[in-house]
């Protein structure tokens, strides 16, 4: 049977949630546009991710985690040509080039980045495919749900809370008259002062998102962050209609049936339940 | 004459008119009516006010079955419905994990209302995106004192059962005293 849906309507903490309280096996895709990412578990821990369709090889995990240098990787990839992950773990591991140690803390830390990176995706079609585990030439992990959980949890408080803040990315922004704000001397970061190049009237949150390359909740902090320091005001785009609040339809609730509720002791109404348990065994 | 009833509650396109109408000696007696929303036409016509249904257990005694519309602007109707009510099926689509958190919402809801004995109906089990009951019970955060039962609301079999588990709960809740004859 299936275990599928979007993360829109269930999010990807009570999936995590779902997972370590059955201590199912398998392996979690969730999709986005282009975007899919496998995570797989064993027994409710997690024990393998990646995404794409091809996995990230051990020496490119390896580098990411500054384990090892573009020059080492060259050439471990030269001498361990059709060597798996595992072969290959082993041999770094006898040639004293990194510890067991080195090697699954590095693959900790690329999966646990990997599932986190869904906490920032409000939506994607998931299923849990049971059959489905991770390929055997590479290294797996036993990484308890519940830290991940309660991290997600806090990241999914902080998203419900910034779409309370600003519930429409529809919304366009605009520089608030405040006087003596000087965005010369304000300390923005980089993605900070490209969002900032964007703030105009006539730009949605959205466009702006788009046009920055980011997602929902990085251009949700960024402008609240904004707004709570005075700098902008959200307002509604340019040229756009205001719409009429619809007038609700008036239903006139028919009446119900006179209902009495069964009296008298407790034997009459065990004998009254009793009687309904007959008739509906006989329906 | 004496009349008791049941009521069958749940998110929009549970099923609850469905479920009526499978074991109801009457044709149901629906207050549907066509879908204004777009994004809630998964169906062509939805409840309002209330279904309603009848079972006559002997010549004394008749047990109405009420289905509640399950879209929340017309939650007015709820607390009128749980009014005197026996116990209630909470009625979740089994394929539609969006509407979980709905449903656990309504249950609530009932609840607060009136603290009788309710069983979970997980419907269309047959259907091909249809989640496992283990899986549901996580995701409704249902304990494992709460009856979730599988069910096809089509099938009138599957509906007796649930209604069966239903007073099967009422009468163990009698027996713990956690509820006493009404007075």
């Amino acid at each position: 049977m299936a275990l599928k849906g979007n993360l829109r309507d269930f999010s990807i903490t009570q999936l995590l949630n779902l997972v370590n309280v059955a201590r199912k096996t398998g392996t979690l895709v969730v999709e986005r546009s282009q975007e899919q990412v496998y995570v797989s578990f064993r027994e409710g821990k997690l024990s393998y991710a990646h995404d794409g369709t091809d996995a990230a090889s051990l020496t490119m995990v390896l580098y990411h985690a500054k384990k090892l240098n573009a020059a080492q990787v060259r050439i471990i990839n030269e001498r361990s040509r059709g060597m798996s992950d595992k072969e290959l773990g082993l041999l770094l591991i006898n040639s004293n080039y990194l510890s067991q140690q080195e090697i699954l803390t590095s693959l900790q830390t690329y999966y646990l980045s990997t599932v986190n990176r869904l906490f920032t995706w409000g939506e994607g079609l998931f299923h849990f495919d049971n059959d489905l585990l991770p390929p055997k030439d590479k290294i797996t992990v036993r990484i308890s749900l519940e830290n991940l959980i309660i991290e997600g949890s806090r990241k999914m408080r902080e998203w419900e809370q910034l779409q309370g803040e600003i519930p429409s990315l529809e919304m366009a922004l605009k520089f608030s008259q405040r006087p003596g704000v000087n965005l010369r001397n304000l300390n923005l970061n980089a993605d900070e002062w490209k969002v900032i190049s964007f703030i105009n009237p006539k730009n949605t949150i959205h466009q702006i998102a788009k046009a920055t390359n980011k997602n929902d909740i990085e251009i949700r902090r960024i402008v609240y962050s904004f707004i709570q320091a005075g700098l902008v005001d959200m307002v509604r785009p340019e040229g756009v209609p205001v719409q009429q609040p619809v007038q609700p339809i008036q239903f006139v609730p028919p009446v119900q049936p006179r209902i009495s509720l069964p009296q008298g002791s407790k034997t009459e109404f065990k004998s009254l339940i009793n009687r309904i348990i007959t008739r509906i065994r006989s329906i | 004459m004496q009349t008791v009833k049941m009521v069958v509650t749940g998110p929009f396109n549970a099923g609850k008119t469905e479920f009526i109408r499978s074991v109801s000696e009457i044709e149901v007696v629906s207050t549907e009516r066509k879908i204004s929303s777009e994004a809630e036409r998964v169906k062509d016509q939805t409840t309002v006010a209330m279904d309603f249904g009848r079972i006559s257990i002997d010549e004394n005694l008749v047990l109405y079955l009420f289905g509640t519309p399950g879209q929340r602007r017309f939650d007015f109707m709820w607390e009128i419905l749980s009014e005197g009510m026996l116990g209630f099926i909470v009625m979740v689509d089994s394929a539609r994990p969006e509407t979980f958190r709905e449903a656990r919402n309504i249950l609530e809801t009932f609840r607060a209302y009136a603290p009788t004995p309710y069983v979970v109906a997980a419907n269309k089990q047959d259907e091909q995106d249809a989640w496992e009951i283990n899986d549901m019970r996580i995701a409704l955060r249902l304990s494992p004192q709460v009856k979730l039962l599988p069910c096809v609301a089509k099938d009138k079999e599957a509906v007796k059962k649930v209604l069966l588990e239903l007073l099967y709960s009422i009468l163990e809740e009698m027996d713990t005293g956690e509820v006493s004859a009404p007075k």
